[in-house]
């Protein structure tokens, strides 16, 4: 073999392993650093003298942590249930042949593309009593009209579920639609020819044959709720006081804000466990689904 | 199924109608609000049609205006986004195609574990990193600079890009992989004659959704760079945290616009392929 033969050989190696080999690494290996650095007694810098599970049952304590959860559970619930609901009303709205459907799908889809800052930053503006909304309604005459769940501590995690509904509602659509216009057009007609009404049709024949899909947006979804970080820090700051506070939000204040890197690593280990409820049930069921669907193939 | 009747078709479009309304609303204020004056909204809140056009707020929030003391605008860190998303966006979209290129392609021993592996960092919480970010971007020298955010940002988009890619590429037929292997061709020869020339609809997917996620993104922004390095959603909260105390919609606004600009112009000509890229990434 020439020397450039054996160079043509190896040189694939070198192009193709550093990049899987980073990446895998770094998906493997920084996990587990926070993992550790969650056992240890770490504060403004990480050390590694073993703390235990210390810092999960101090965090678990504190109230941070206890309202942030709370407020994942409303937060998480509403988003999912409004943003599905919205998009499928979007969906099953544009599956009307409508004119321009073009021109809706772009319009219900474009907060997609903006940032959660973004986003944000102006639903902050819109529902702020003294300039928003509630300003509009007064000026037109309503003056004992009130808006101001962003400076209500009871209703201050509703604004994050309508700016996430606004910025979601168009992926739910997107998938939703992608599912309703995949339905077989024999099994429609054959429904039809059964005397199904238009509501019946969608109930008993489109939804169903779509299920997968619904379970897909869910997932998706309750992800995005979990994650949810950004939104909070341009909307509501996590406030007024800590009414609005997120997990996500937690883990950044005790990372970086009050240096205590083992506590905040243990909140961004329950983080991911989080996840993992939502994620492996799922992970399982689309394999269930495969096998199945291979063993009828 | 459409249903024919008048009614029917009326409630329909009112109800479509009236939803894209509420959609487009923030797009509106944010909108005619860059172009109002501070007074007209100080006056009328920020719902409200111009009294007259102000254009100067776009001048004065580019190049003059002051973000924590610094009084260059946004217009630094405007290119400071840019610096960062364009070489991350390059750069990981051709190590995703490689990548995608030899997972599907060039089956390997244990290549669906490093498939999955690759596949959890795209779910993993950006939470888990930072951490280790902190070190490592410390012992490279790279803390607050632009190559750091741009390092993360290859890094983490190589799972994304590579997930994009491998499900592309498991379409091209194997026959057409054997013929030109038995021609002698090898690695990077199928990769320029037969992979790529298939690869531009992927390819522009993936440079849609690597550039919309790195130009949004926020957490690392603010946690890795300070300052004049910061890139615009970290110096937009920075502005309004700031304005918290004397507020300027109007240049606000036009702050927001400049940072929503080049991913919303990027939808507008590229929504065909940033839909497909939503259901390849969300349903496979």
């Amino acid at each position: 073999m020439t020397l450039r033969e054996r160079w043509g050989r190896v040189l694939p190696h070198l192009v193709i392993w550093p990049p899987i080999v980073i990446s895998c690494a770094y998906v493997l290996v920084f996990s587990a650093w926070t993992v550790w650095v969650s056992f240890t007694r770490s504060t403004l810098l990480p050390e590694y003298s073993w703390a235990g599970w210390r810092n999960y049952s101090t965090m678990l304590a504190t109230r941070n942590w206890q309202i942030a959860y709370t407020n994942l559970f409303i937060y998480g619930v509403c988003f999912v249930v409004f943003t599905m609901a919205v998009g499928l009303l979007l969906a099953v709205l544009i599956d009307q042949r409508v004119r321009a459907e073009n021109v809706y799908r772009a319009i219900f889809l474009y907060p997609l593309a903006v940032s959660f800052v973004v986003t944000g930053t102006v639903w902050g503006w819109l529902l702020n009593p003294t300039i928003g909304v509630q300003s509009l309604v007064r000026g037109l005459g309503w003056t004992s009209f009130r808006f101001d769940w962003l400076i209500d501590r009871d209703m201050a995690i509703y604004t994050i579920v309508i700016a996430g509904v606004w910025q979601a509602s168009g992926f739910a659509m997107a998938l939703l639609l992608a599912g309703l216009r995949s339905v077989d057009a024999d099994l429609l007609k054959s429904a039809q020819i059964d005397g199904a009404g238009p509501v019946r049709m969608y109930l008993r024949v489109v939804f169903p044959t779509i299920g997968p899909i619904f379970i897909a947006v869910l997932v998706m979804l309750l992800q995005f709720a979990i994650k949810t970080y950004d939104l909070v820090v341009a909307l509501t700051a996590g406030g007024p006081g800590l009414a609005s506070t997120l997990p996500s939000v937690v883990v950044y204040d005790f990372m970086f804000q009050r240096g205590e890197l083992a506590e905040g690593s243990a909140a961004a280990v329950m983080l991911l466990a989080s996840l993992a409820i939502v994620l492996v049930p799922y992970g399982l069921y689309r394999r269930w689904q495969q096998r199945r669907a291979g063993s009828h193939a | 199924m459409p249903d024919r009747t008048g009614l029917a078709r009326l409630a329909i479009h009112t109800t479509l109608i009236l939803l894209a309304g509420f959609f487009l609303v923030p797009l509106l204020v944010v909108v005619l609000n860059a172009l109002r004056s501070n007074s007209d909204i100080a006056h009328t809140g920020v719902i409200g049609l111009p009294r007259e056009l102000t254009w100067s707020n776009f001048s004065r929030t580019w190049s003059s205006y002051c973000i924590s003391e610094h009084c260059d605008g946004v217009q630094p860190y405007f290119w400071n986004s840019v610096r960062m998303a364009v070489p991350a966006t390059a750069i990981s979209t051709m190590l995703g195609a490689l990548n995608g290129y030899s997972l599907a392609l060039w089956r390997f021993r244990g290549d669906t574990i490093v498939f999955g592996i690759m596949t959890l960092g795209v779910f993993l919480p950006e939470q888990m990193r930072l951490v280790p970010w902190v070190i490592v971007l410390r012992d490279l020298g790279l803390f607050n600079t632009i190559s750091g955010l741009v390092l993360i940002h290859t890094v983490q988009g190589i799972s994304f890009t590579t997930l994009f890619c491998r499900n592309y590429y498991t379409s091209i037929p194997a026959d057409l992989l054997k013929a030109a292997r038995i021609d002698g061709a090898g690695f990077f020869r199928i990769f320029g004659r037969i992979v790529l020339p298939l690869s531009p609809p992927i390819l522009i997917v993936t440079v849609i959704w690597q550039f919309t996620g790195i130009w949004n993104e926020y957490l690392y922004g603010v946690t890795f760079s300070a300052g004049e390095q910061q890139p615009i959603t970290a110096a937009l909260i920075a502005l309004s945290a700031r304005l918290s105390e004397a507020p300027q919609y109007g240049e606000q606004s036009a702050a927001v616009l400049l940072a929503a600009a080049p991913t919303l112009v990027v939808y507008l000509f590229g929504g065909r392929y940033f839909l497909r890229g939503l259901t390849a990434g969300a349903v496979k």
